[in-house]
């Protein structure tokens, strides 16, 4: 391999690796302060590009440029009305109880989920570019990319991290956020709402898998399914980067998004495999995760 | 008032008599049960096969249905797959005693429920699935396909190829990575090595089924330059490589290949460009050159068309051969029984070498040898035409099932391996949009 395709290849994979920590930091920071494995993110992921793609392709005609804001819009939909609901009705009675009941009524709410995207938006393929089309390509040794795919995903992923760490790190909300996760009775007994916070925090989670879906849209073809595909994708990232870890999450996409690159360049026959690699050789070395740290167990 | 009561009853009584074993041995409905994609990314294809089931039986109805009795559906998912699909299909011919079944679309299915149907000896159609090994390693005696299999599709389409663009010199593969993406590309290279064995192979690519991004794929393919770039692939990830390699000039770098891309041109639309070699899994295609003012074949078009909102694509077609080769099975077994109701043997009996007439192209055989499905195969080029808002088929040739279907007691790639260079001279009949 030389230079040329190793720098297509670190292209490719930023691309790819973007995409991917948008929809896992979601996952990521449920986890993280919820301490709960949401199977239905996956679900969020698709309805977002779903929406987005119902909501573009009403208002391309009246001007594309309406489409981006559209991609948002849909997001936050999806985000506060799934995820709020989700929270409010199914998660919220099972706090405190066996970790399993949560993952069995997430996966209860990714099968509904699965079922009314296909009542609502049927089963072809669905596709709406207009995003992409607006922004030019730009070729690198001859070989053309889209504008949209190695700027502007690569950036929104890049704002995303620091404004998520600048959210949680230098601000009031974020901070309470902060205190929940770390003790929950004792950010209850100096009056924090920790229900609220929950609540706000799985739709922030929610209203990422949904962004990530509804960016996906103009590159890709939306199919049934696609949720179920994504969801085990992004818990391999998260898993291998450590449950709850924001940066940890953004490098380990990277990584991923590098490795798939590269070895489709070098051995295709791997694709598929690489994430999943990745994560068995660092969870047997760092069952945490790579940015996870031990925990103590209160017994 | 006696003497019409008289008159009346020796009516009835000769009526009776006119048709008396005919009506005797009638069932009240011939029972088809079908399993198709109602979930999962193969939906695409199970969806709009299952509303082509309902609106031709609804049909068959109208008109008297088989042989005078009406025909009744069921269905199961094949979405539900592995002991599931087995298990359902279990219930819909023990349960409820279906006459024949049509399963299924995806080869795995086939290759699960064939020895089913076998063992509990139900007349099985295996209407879309394309695996040939299925009936070229064990002979079936309840199992039919009533079309081809991917041996010839992927022949016709790489005839076609070296027919239109005989010089090309390198080739690469985007396939999806599951059996039927590595299974048509071995009979595709097999054959390609036998009949032009000095092309090279830059690329073999494998995406995952269901692949969001093809950008890396597509990268490495703009830096390799392929003269001519082959995908089996379908549905959503045949539509988001097809875009993605349109968008980055890919498509108008190198020769594209779908091979069985019929199914995605609709949907496509503008971003179809001219030029692309589109197969059509058989001998099917809504404006087919040799049918496209066939008042019949405009009607059911037309109709799905009006039902669903789309021209029909080869699953609906595979769909519709399955009734016309049940059909065709049941009015062979009735004449053959004396125009009294066949048993259900007489009825399998019958389907073994019956040909059908399809209404879309040309008459299809069940070869009896093998129960294989001898089916035409239709390959052109893709070309705006006014009035249409996706691009259409020119220069379409129509293969003859004869000359590129595996011969009875061979496996495929063994007879690939025997092709000649020559063999691509074969004389096949081209048409114009």
């Amino acid at each position: 391999m030389n230079s040329t395709l190793a720098i297509l290849a670190v292209l490719d994979g930023i691309s790819y690796a973007a995409l991917v920590f948008l929809v896992s930091v979601g996952l990521s920071l449920i986890f993280g302060v919820l301490r709960v494995v949401n199977v239905a993110h996956g679900s969020f992921y698709a309805f977002g590009a779903y929406l987005a793609a119902t909501f573009s392709l009403a208002v391309a005609p009246l001007s594309p440029w309406l489409t981006y804001p559209a991609l948002v819009a849909a997001s936050i939909v999806i985000g506060v009305v799934c995820g709020g609901l989700i929270e409010r009705f199914l998660l919220r009675p099972l706090y405190g109880r066996d970790d399993v009941l949560q993952l069995l009524i997430t996966f209860a709410a990714f099968m509904v989920m699965d079922n009314l995207q296909r009542l609502i938006w049927g089963v072809q393929p669905i596709f709406a570019n207009e995003p992409l089309k607006l922004l030019s390509n730009i070729s690198v040794f001859g070989v053309n990319y889209t504008s949209y795919q190695v700027l502007l995903l690569p950036c929104v992923a890049l704002l995303t991290l620091i404004g998520l760490r600048y959210f949680l790190r230098r601000t009031l909300a974020g901070a309470v956020i902060m205190a929940v996760t770390e003790d929950r009775e004792a950010a209850t007994a100096i009056g924090i709402d920790a229900k609220r916070v929950y609540f706000v925090t799985f739709i922030i989670g929610a209203s990422f898998a949904a962004l990530g879906g509804a960016l996906a849209l103009p590159t890709t073809s939306l199919v049934p399914g696609m949720g179920a595909d994504m969801i085990v994708l992004s818990f391999a990232v998260a898993a291998t980067a450590g449950l709850g870890q924001i940066e940890g999450t953004a490098v380990t996409a990277l990584m991923i998004g590098l490795a798939r690159a590269f070895i489709i360049y070098i051995q295709p026959e791997f694709e598929v495999l690489v994430p999943y690699l990745l994560m068995v050789m660092v969870l047997l070395v760092r069952p945490y995760g790579l940015f996870g740290a031990t925990q103590l167990r209160k017994i | 008032m006696q003497l019409l009561k008289t008159a009346l009853a020796a009516g009835v009584a000769t009526a009776m008599l006119a048709s008396p074993v005919l009506a005797q041995g009638k069932p009240a409905e011939i029972k088809i049960g079908i399993t198709t994609f109602l979930s999962g990314p193969a939906s695409v294809f199970g969806v709009p096969g299952k509303a082509a089931a309902e609106m031709i039986a609804e049909d068959i109805n109208k008109k008297g249905g088989i042989g005078g009795v009406p025909v009744k559906l069921s269905f199961v998912d094949e979405g539900a797959g592995g002991e599931a699909l087995v298990s359902n299909y279990r219930r819909m011919v023990q349960d409820e005693k279906v006459d024949a079944t049509f399963a299924s679309i995806s080869s795995g299915s086939c290759n699960q429920l064939v020895p089913v149907a076998e063992d509990l000896k139900v007349m099985n159609f295996m209407w879309d699935c394309g695996a040939a090994s299925i009936l070229e390693t064990k002979k079936y005696r309840y199992n039919f396909r009533t079309q081809a299999n991917g041996t010839p599709e992927m022949l016709a389409v790489l005839i076609y190829l070296l027919k239109m663009k005989p010089d090309f010199k390198t080739i690469a593969v985007v396939n999806q990575d599951y059996a039927w993406g590595r299974e048509s590309w071995e009979i595709f290279s097999t054959a390609l090595k036998a009949m032009k064995p000095d092309v090279q192979v830059v690329a073999e690519l494998f995406p995952k089924f269901g692949a969001p991004d093809y950008s890396t794929e597509v990268s490495r393919l703009l830096a390799l330059r392929p003269d001519v770039v082959l995908t089996t692939s379908w549905g959503g990830d045949l539509d988001t490589l097809v875009r993605q390699a349109g968008q980055r000039g890919l498509l108008q770098q190198s020769a594209f290949v779908l091979a069985i891309g019929e199914s995605s041109i609709q949907r496509l639309g503008k971003d179809l460009p001219e030029g692309l070699i589109v197969g059509a899994r058989g001998d099917h295609w809504f404006l087919h050159p040799e049918k496209k003012n066939d008042a019949a074949f405009k009607a059911f078009n037309e109709a799905f068309k009006a039902k669903t909102g789309s021209w029909p694509i080869y699953p609906v077609y595979h769909m519709a051969q399955a009734f016309s080769a049940l059909q065709a099975a049941y009015d062979k077994a009735i004449k053959a029984n004396g125009g009294n109701w066949p048993t259900h043997e007489q009825v399998v009996d019958a389907a073994a070498g019956t040909e059908f007439a399809t209404g879309f192209g040309r008459p299809v055989t069940l070869r009896p040898e093998d129960n294989q499905g001898l089916e035409a195969q239709l390959v052109g080029v893709t070309k705006a035409l006014p009035g249409y808002e996706f691009k259409v088929l020119d220069n379409m040739m129509v293969f003859d099932p004869k000359a590129i279907t595996t011969p009875p007691g061979m496996r495929s790639v063994e007879w690939l391996k025997t092709l000649k260079p020559e063999f691509v001279k074969m004389e096949v009949p081209t048409f114009k949009q």
